[in-house]
């Protein structure tokens, strides 16, 4: 039951409600105190799993958002002769905005789909996004997964079928050891911050490994100083120092990964490196599970879990002859040169340390070992008495990421937590509903431009997950079929779409022009996007006819932000405290270890002036423009608004399956699937905005082979198919696409100019390779790394010109070693130059002992345009706050694969902003004390709230009397 | 006679803010409110907050600490700010060691900040009158809140559980145990404050491994024939003895 005050204890005019936060991706549990209609508190609410009573700095600032002079309360039209960047707009009706839109979004789907392209910054809403996508039929759909951390989503689930954040995490509650790689400040926010506590609290010894000593990494029992992008060298290390000391859980991995696996070892065959299959195979089943094992007792092949005796290593060879050795072997060979002492070098971090840290790793999880007294059974029959825990976990983020090499590094990791034994066990790895997810995850784009055609929905997703060379998007030429390339060979895994590529791709009209852009929550023309300086000419730029290179831009937002000036168009969004919202079981839930969690958001506000929730905007287009989803057989519309159609909409008449998995049947009585319930939403109001699926404790761990819940979850629908999901230490997967580069694949090729690109890093086993920014960059020039991080106070947060959070951060330094100021000839605060081989900004410094002497970094999106977020023109975020992105290039200098590569991870497209090498030196004293560069000043738009000159924000009316409680 | 205060965790505080913000959001709707927040949108931003964290670095890379303090009115024993009013606003309720102001009073001479060694009182530059951590008195009393709910706003809202509130003088209650056997302590003993609120010092896990560890017979490379061996070619006895 909620635990709202009831009415009689509150003051007159004092209501509260319950909902969910959305000041970062969190989406915590709150409740808002009102007094006379305005927001006196909002606190964390007790009463949800996912917070547990506690808020932080972002969610406790919330009301400073609601009543920011930044809001957009209007619908905008640019100004007929007025140019892009002038924020010169006049005030339209909504009528006349869906007018505009309707027009111009029917023909473009009546005649060319792919013309019009929907990107947006939030992919927590992507269920419904993708639909609208996939329902106009345009394959130009991503959300902004692919600039973020697609690495840490594509390494772990092409490896253990999970990932972290959304879908996964370490288990602290459990854990003795826990090791976190290149996390920022805070990325996930609440629920790792309370675990975190416990953990220390509890005794765990918790290692981090990150260049810079700030958040988290501040209160860890040691700090692992390291290079930037040299993780997977390390992570490659301390396998190698883990199976030379034998500290890895041979029994796991025998059963439960592919490392005892035969692979093919003739390198004449064209199955070369691929898995060796046993010889009945059954065509009947998608996985038909014939792979085979050395059997030492037999010294002979076999299938695998049977009752054998595995060999883990060693060379084999077939009755036909075939040289085969086991994955695991295969694994030994890769990291043998990769010594302690080899990835000293390269990372900065002692042989010494790295050894320890593998002897602490090893003997953690093998003499640490918890069991758990809970019965379950696998995918192969056979019952277990207990679920092992091997307690070390790890937790990593962005610093792997958001390298082009991190697809690679992230796959170490998984590699690295598969061999100590520790994937969805106690201690360790745990999944969260709706992972785990076969190897690759089922969904699939079209597989060529057939899946594009006029007036027709998508034929497949928009984004999905290729299993082999035949998946990708191209065309007859090995070509894109998608305007960001995404799902190309140029980066054949990118899962999460490449929005940091759109709009380049989109101005020079490679590989097409498109005629709409429409932007949800993404400040492309600020903090979002590589290269600003340049992507803000392109977003203003004119063809030789004078027309726009890209033609019409719709943007949605609840703030003025720097991308709206470039808007043709501008839909004033709500806050989320004034909208209904679902985080759905089929986009990015907010489940628990112990099973699928989903939530609301309902309205404790009316909607400031005329704005109104983009959901609704996107079930008015698609109800206009007679979308399947959207409207009956008859063209009619079926959902009146957003709540209605989450309430109704079924995935396939009859399914089921909706947005919500709580309380769903006529009545509320079924979980998880069942008929459209017409009081779902007030069920979920009644229950704190959030439902709670507590899985049975035998289906809580082991999930990838546990029989029991892998039958629950197909039954659910949550997977089609109930076969383990073997852990790919050797990936298959990445063969495929390398052998296809050799010519011995069937099906599709690459491009000759991206074969050796493919074969070069589809490599089955990872390895390490320098991020490609610095194999072409001067490095004599650039000695330095660069990086980024929000702070605490503003991660994930789309909107810092908060009025409270910006005395937190008004503006940044550069952070950097004394050394770097020693040799530079500057002192701790001095004005300095950053520059890479992109371009150059003026910042200030400030030095710091908590950061490897190689690296400088700053607090990324402090720096703001001039006059943007209503702030004043001489406002700190732009007069000495800065940016990092105008060093950073979305493209790679033109190399041998090619021209226009993106500046992105070549498997996944995950957009290297952290590969940037700079060098800094002192500006000149005649030089302005000023950031740099900086860029006219934005003028506010028409419906902007008033921003005054000083606050005393106190919500309602005063009561008469102010009880302090007690007496003088 | 009871001391309300906080004991902070800076074991476990990670900086995020979350009790600077929450703070400022209670009170400024509160009874101590509001708390004003000059050119909140300009040049320069700064407004009043009775709580605030410092962040600082210790000791040269690579053995560096970073440090997250959070910082508020410590309610001292003995407050120096008490004296020094000359209208009598400031003053210690005797029945929980509170340190208020009374607005109604207060001239905003700022005596009271000048005699803080802390720096934790705040200038209400609008209102002319001195600010300052109330220890949410209007909460913590509120019998209309639930009684887990009657705890400073700071308290409910620390993710890592990093600040605790209670009586100090009652060994028995949870800040006064986290003190005794944490090591907590107060802020510049040396003045003679006697703050009530005190902090609790960093503490460090570490794993010793002993060489055997690394040995055992249950070595899984035992299965496949590749347990580490001597390598034959280092030195033996041989080389230089003949016996």
């Amino acid at each position: 039951m909620s635990n709202n005050n009831t009415a009689s204890t509150l003051e007159k005019g004092v209501e509260v409600k319950n909902t969910t936060c959305y000041m970062c991706a969190c989406r915590c549990g709150i409740r808002v105190t009102l007094r006379d209609g305005e927001i006196r508190y909002i606190q964390g609410n007790p009463d949800h799993p996912l917070n547990k009573g506690v808020i932080c700095a972002k969610g406790s600032s919330g009301i400073m958002k609601q009543y920011s002079p930044a809001r957009l309360t209007k619908p905008l039209k640019r100004r007929e002769g007025a140019e892009r960047g002038a924020s010169d707009f006049e005030v339209i009706s909504w009528d006349e905005a869906f007018e505009i839109m309707e027009t111009r979004l029917r023909h473009l789907r009546e005649t060319d789909p792919k013309k019009f392209a929907l990107f947006t910054g939030r992919d927590q809403m992507q269920a419904l996004t993708g639909l609208f996508a996939k329902n106009f039929g345009t394959p130009n759909y991503a959300a902004h997964g692919g600039f973020c951390s697609v690495n840490m989503a594509a390494g772990m689930i092409y490896t253990i079928g999970g990932s972290f954040w959304e879908f996964g995490g370490p288990d602290l509650e459990r854990s003795k050891l826990f090791v976190m790689f290149g996390t920022a400040e805070d990325h996930h926010s609440n629920p790792l911050k309370i675990e975190l506590a416990n953990f220390k609290r509890n005794g765990g010894r918790f290692i981090s490994i990150n260049p810079v000593r700030s958040g988290y990494s501040a209160i860890a029992d040691e700090w692992v100083p390291i290079k930037p992008g040299t993780d997977g060298a390390l992570i490659l290390a301390l396998i190698h120092e883990i199976i030379k000391t034998g500290l890895y859980d041979r029994d796991f991995l025998t059963q439960y990964s592919n490392a005892a696996q035969l692979v093919n070892q003739d390198p004449d065959s064209d199955e070369f490196g691929m898995l060796v299959r046993g010889l009945e195979f059954d065509e009947g089943k998608i996985h038909p599970h014939d792979e085979m094992w050395w059997d030492r007792n037999t010294d002979s092949a076999v299938q695998t879990h049977t009752e054998a005796e595995p060999a883990l290593m060693g060379e084999f060879t077939l009755d036909d002859g075939t040289p085969v050795k086991p994955a695991f072997q295969l694994l030994v060979e890769r990291v043998k040169d990769y010594t302690p002492e080899w990835a000293e070098d390269i990372t900065g971090v002692p042989a010494e340390t790295i050894r320890r840290l593998a002897h602490e790793m090893g003997i953690t999880a093998r003499d640490e070992k918890i069991e758990l007294p809970i019965a379950w059974t696998d995918a192969w029959g056979k019952d277990h008495e207990t679920v092992t825990g091997n307690p070390v976990s790890f937790h990593a983020m962005r610093g792997l990421a958001a390298h082009s090499n991190g697809f690679h590094s992230i796959r170490s990791l998984s590699i690295l937590m598969s061999i100590l034994g520790t994937i969805d066990r106690p201690g360790g790895f745990r999944h969260k509903a709706p992972f785990p997810r076969p190897i690759p995850p089922c969904p699939k784009t079209p597989n060529g431009p057939q899946g594009v055609k006029p007036n027709t929905p998508l034929g497949g997703m928009p984004l999905g997950w290729p299993a082999d060379p035949n998946d990708l998007f191209v065309d007859d030429d090995g070509e894109p079929v998608r305007l960001d390339k995404a799902f190309s060979w140029e980066y054949p895994l990118s899962v999460h779409g490449m929005m940091h590529n759109v709009i380049t791709n989109a101005w020079r009209g490679d590989p097409y022009k498109i005629d709409t852009l429409m932007i949800f929550m993404a400040n492309m023309a600020w903090n979002s996007t590589m290269n600003t300086v340049e992507v803000r000419k392109m977003l203003n730029d004119r063809d030789e006819d004078g027309e726009y290179k890209i033609p019409y831009i719709i943007v949605c937002d609840a703030f003025q932000s720097e991308m709206i000036a470039y808007a043709d168009l501008v839909l004033p969004d709500t806050t989320y405290l004034e909208r209904h919202d679902v985080m759905s079981m089929l986009d990015r839930p907010i489940s628990e270890f112990d099973g699928p969690v989903d939530s609301v958001r309902v309205p404790v506000l009316p909607p400031k002036g005329e704005c109104k929730p983009f959901q609704e905007v996107l079930i008015e287009l698609g109800s206009r423009l007679g979308f399947p989803a959207f409207t009956h057989p008859d063209g009619t519309r079926k959902y009146r608004d957003y709540p209605d159609f989450i309430t109704n909409f079924e995935t396939e008449p009859g399914s089921g399956i909706g947005f919500l998995a709580g309380w769903r049947g006529k009545g509320g009585e079924k979980a998880m699937r069942g008929e459209p319930n017409p009081k779902q939403w007030e069920m979920y109001e009644k229950n704190n905005c959030v439902f709670h699926y507590e899985l049975p404790k035998s289906y809580q761990y082991m999930r990838n082979w546990n029989q029991g819940y892998l039958e629950w979850a197909q039954y659910h629908r949550l997977t089609r198919y109930t076969d383990p999901i073997n852990i790919h230490i050797y990936s298959e997967v990445l063969q495929k696409f390398r052998l296809a580069a050799q010519g011995k694949y069937g099906g599709k090729q690459p491009p000759e100019r991206l074969r050796e690109r493919i074969e070069t890093y589809f490599d089955p086993l990872p390895f390490y390779y320098e991020p490609l920014e610095g194999q072409l960059s001067d490095k004599h020039k650039y000695p330095l790394n660069a990086v980024t991080q929000r702070p605490m106070a503003m991660y994930h947060s789309w909107d810092s010109q908060n009025a409270w959070l910006r005395q937190i951060h008004a503006h940044n330094y550069l952070y950097m070693s004394p050394q770097v100021g020693a040799a530079g000839g500057f002192e701790d605060g001095d004005w300095v130059w950053v520059e890479s081989q992109h371009g150059r900004v003026r910042c200030m410094c400030r030095f710091s002992e908590a950061v490897e002497p190689g690296t400088v970094w700053t607090w990324n999106a402090i720096g703001k345009a001039s006059g943007a977020w209503n702030l004043t023109p001489d406002a700190n975020e732009s007069q000495k706050g800065f940016l990092l992105n105008h060093l950073i290039s979305e493209e790679l200098p033109a190399n041998k694969h090619g021209e226009h590569l993106s500046n992105s991870d070549p498997i996944t497209g995950q957009a290297a902003w952290y590969d940037v090498q700079v060098r800094v030196y002192k500006a000149d004293p005649s030089e302005k004390p000023q950031s740099s560069p900086q860029f006219d000043t934005m003028l506010p738009v028409p419906g902007e709230p008033e921003r005054k000159s000083w606050l005393a924000w106190f919500a309602g009316k005063r009561p008469a009397k102010v009880n302090i409680g007690g007496r003088k | 006679m009871t001391q309300l205060a906080l004991v902070i965790d800076l074991n476990v505080c990670v900086g995020c803010h979350a009790c600077v913000t929450n703070c400022k959001q209670w009170n400024t709707s509160g009874a101590a409110g509001p708390l004003v927040d000059e050119r909140p949108y300009g040049k320069d931003p700064t407004g009043t907050f009775f709580n605030r964290v410092q962040t600082f670095e210790v000791g040269e890379f690579p053995h560096t600490e970073t440090v997250h303090f959070p910082k508020s009115c410590l309610h001292c024993e003995d407050p120096p700010c008490v004296p020094v009013c000359p209208t009598g606003a400031s003053y210690k309720r005797e029945e929980d060691g509170i340190v208020l102001v009374d607005y109604d009073k207060c001239i905003g001479c700022k005596y009271c900040s000048w005699a803080c060694p802390y720096g934790a009182r705040e200038i209400d530059e609008q209102q002319k009158v001195m600010k300052k951590c109330t220890l949410c008195v209007d909460r913590i009393y509120d019998e209309s809140l639930p009684e887990a709910e009657r705890k400073p706003a700071c308290v409910l809202a620390c993710p890592t559980s990093a600040r605790l509130f209670g009586d100090v003088h009652d060994p028995e209650s949870e800040v006064s145990i986290a003190i005794r056997e944490q090591g907590g302590y107060p802020l510049m003993p040396e003045w003679g404050t006697q703050p009530s609120n005190h902090y609790l010092p960093r503490r460090k896990t570490k794993l010793k491994i002993h060489k055997d560890e690394l040995v055992r017979v249950d070595n899984p490379l035992k299965k496949e024939g590749h347990l580490p061996k001597v390598d034959e070619n280092e030195s033996f006895l041989e080389d230089s003895a003949s016996w």
